[in-house]
């Protein structure tokens, strides 16, 4: 208990007749990566701004390394990166770092090594201004990784970037996360964070439809498993009339099965010997699941 | 906390810098500074008083209203700028209170101003002096031009923070910092000089508008200026409403705007959801 970095406990947050938060209750431990997922509108940055006690709720609390979000405590224990970082553009990379550092506390010796850890080093001296979108959010990284927060508040940190920044930018984030801070990402890049977090909880309008993980997801869901085969020459018809199942284009068969299935359906296909040449397993994906909390496929 | 306000201020600082704040700002003053000495320098014979004192009173009209132009230009951006960017919510994620934030940017940004009045008026009363003499009276009231300017930029700078707060975006923030520039500096004077006219030598000629002209900053600056010195008033032609206010009320009014005006812009501040 006393374990766990970030509390919110049946958070709810009105703006006007809107509730942009309700009845949410999560929490996050040291070194655990939680992805907060959602759709624009469905509540990520606002849960954000709750945490960071830049706005009040309207009900429910929550507690941040066991301090009031927005006292000294709480934001000193704490690490955000925005949605869209904009830093001063006639700084150069090294000053804003440097203002960060002493706002945070910290020496100014940890800017160079920390720019150095980001692969910044190279461009710390030229103004932000010339700078690319991959770099700017390296350098919001950075600050993020400041005085070694307990808690980092990560907004949509992939947003924009090429696949080498973002897998960078994942492995600075695990680096945070395995010096034992709480990570929580918000994002709606779902196949990014699949093998990037511990837990998954899924917003929807507000409202927390889902919070396990990503197997514990998949087992409530009872979404199907698909086996897709590859049929020796001319034996599509022969597996398909002994297993069932839809034919895809020529040679291949695809099967539904649950989770409780899947072993069951394995052997079966093993019986069949030489007809099959090929299997391919695909678990139900985030983006399926994601549209299942979400609630998109029961219309 | 000292350490945290001028980590600010020195960043800020070093943005004005960037921005070519600092060198605009000086520049603007420094030429109209010295064209208003030399263009007014005919009236010294007839008045019989040095030049730098009908320099001092020109350069007393054109402060009031540069130093809040200049003061606005400065602050309308400063929270508003930093809202609009994603700025401010970071930097609020840091263990740094709203008000070391305010004092941070102001200390920086009333730093600009001091630096391109006393540069302004100071080169142009420098040239006065050695072009047509100057006295020790007549230097009191440079300095009290430059000290009294800086006052009331002050004032106008913490009133541009609470412009930029209030205001939710840059656009709008601009707009309403134009507006108040002209209502404090324009207007404000077009309507009391229409009640005087219609009052004639009435009660409110007499025992109200001069509290109302010390209410201003800007006219409360005027005020100070050339109730302070009599070849001021004389050079200026604006000695009636001075006198009839005691002499602790214009400066008194100078002093108390900008603190009123940063207790106004932190409240503002403090309602602001980034």
């Amino acid at each position: 208990m006393t374990d766990d970095i970030l509390i919110v406990e049946n958070l709810g947050r009105r703006h006007g007749p809107v509730e942009a938060l309700q009845g949410v209750t999560l929490s996050l431990a040291a070194g655990q990566r939680l992805a907060l997922l959602g759709h624009n509108g469905a509540g990520k940055t606002t849960l954000i701004k709750l945490a960071l006690g830049l706005i009040a709720p309207s009900a429910g609390h929550i507690t941040v390394a066991g301090a009031r979000p927005g006292s000294h405590a709480a934001r000193a224990a704490t690490a955000y990166l925005p949605e869209s970082v904009a830093f001063h553009p006639a700084l150069t990379g090294r000053e804003q770092l440097a203002l960060f550092a002493r706002l945070a506390g910290e020496p100014a010796r940890v800017v160079g090594p920390l720019l150095d850890r980001v692969g910044l080093s190279h461009a710390a001296d030229r103004r932000i201004r010339t700078w690319s979108k991959g770099m700017r959010q390296r350098l919001g990284i950075a600050q993020a990784m400041l005085g070694r927060p307990r808690l980092a508040l990560l907004d949509e940190p992939a947003s924009g970037l090429d696949p080498v920044s973002r897998h960078d930018l994942y492995a600075l984030i695990d680096g945070l996360a395995h010096e034992g801070t709480a990570v929580l990402i918000a994002s709606h890049a779902l196949t990014e964070v699949e093998a990037r977090t511990d837990r998954i909880a899924i917003l929807s309008a507000g409202r927390l439809v889902a919070h396990d993980t990503l197997v514990g997801l998949r087992a409530r869901a009872a979404m199907p498993i698909r086996l897709r085969l590859t049929a020796r020459e001319g034996a599509a018809d022969e597996v398909q009339a002994r297993l069932g199942g839809a034919r895809v284009n020529g040679a291949a068969v695809e099967i539904l099965c649950t989770p409780q299935d899947k072993m069951d359906t394995l052997g079966r296909i093993a019986a069949l010997g030489p007809l099959v040449a090929d299997l391919d397993v695909t678990p139900p994906g985030l983006e399926a699941l994601y549209r299942h909390y979400s609630g998109e496929d029961r219309t | 906390m000292i350490g945290r306000i001028l980590a600010i201020a020195g960043t800020e600082a070093r943005i004005a810098m960037r921005n070519r704040w600092v060198l605009i700002a000086t520049a603007i003053m420094l030429m109209f500074a010295l064209a208003l000495t030399f263009a007014g320098s005919a009236p010294t014979g007839a008045l019989g008083v040095d030049l730098l004192t009908v320099s001092v009173a020109s350069m007393t009209t054109l402060s009031v209203y540069l130093a809040p132009l200049l003061a606005l230009m400065l602050a309308f951006d400063a929270l508003a700028g930093e809202a609009d960017r994603g700025g401010l919510a970071l930097i609020l994620s840091y263990p740094v209170s709203r008000a070391e934030i305010l004092a941070g940017k102001g200390l920086a940004h009333l730093g600009v101003l001091a630096f391109a009045m006393t540069a302004g008026f100071g080169a142009a009363g420098a040239a006065a002096a050695m072009a047509g003499g100057a006295g020790a009276d007549s230097l009191m009231a440079l300095a009290r031009l430059i000290g009294s300017s800086i006052l009331l930029g002050a004032a106008f700078l913490a009133l541009g923070y609470a412009v930029s707060a209030l205001a939710g975006s840059t656009t709008a923030a601009a707009a309403m910092a134009a507006g108040l520039w002209l209502v404090a500096v324009v207007l404000y004077d077009l309507a009391l000089l229409g009640a005087v006219v219609w009052s004639g030598d009435g009660a409110f000629t007499r025992d109200i508008f001069p509290w109302l002209l010390a209410a201003n900053p800007a006219d409360a600056f005027r005020l100070w200026n050339v109730a302070a010195s009599e070849g001021v008033a004389l050079a200026s032609g604006m000695g009636g409403a001075a006198s009839a206010l005691p002499g602790w009320a214009a400066p008194l009014s100078l002093l108390l705007w900008p603190v009123a005006a940063l207790g106004l812009a932190r409240a503002a501040f403090g309602r602001m959801e980034p």
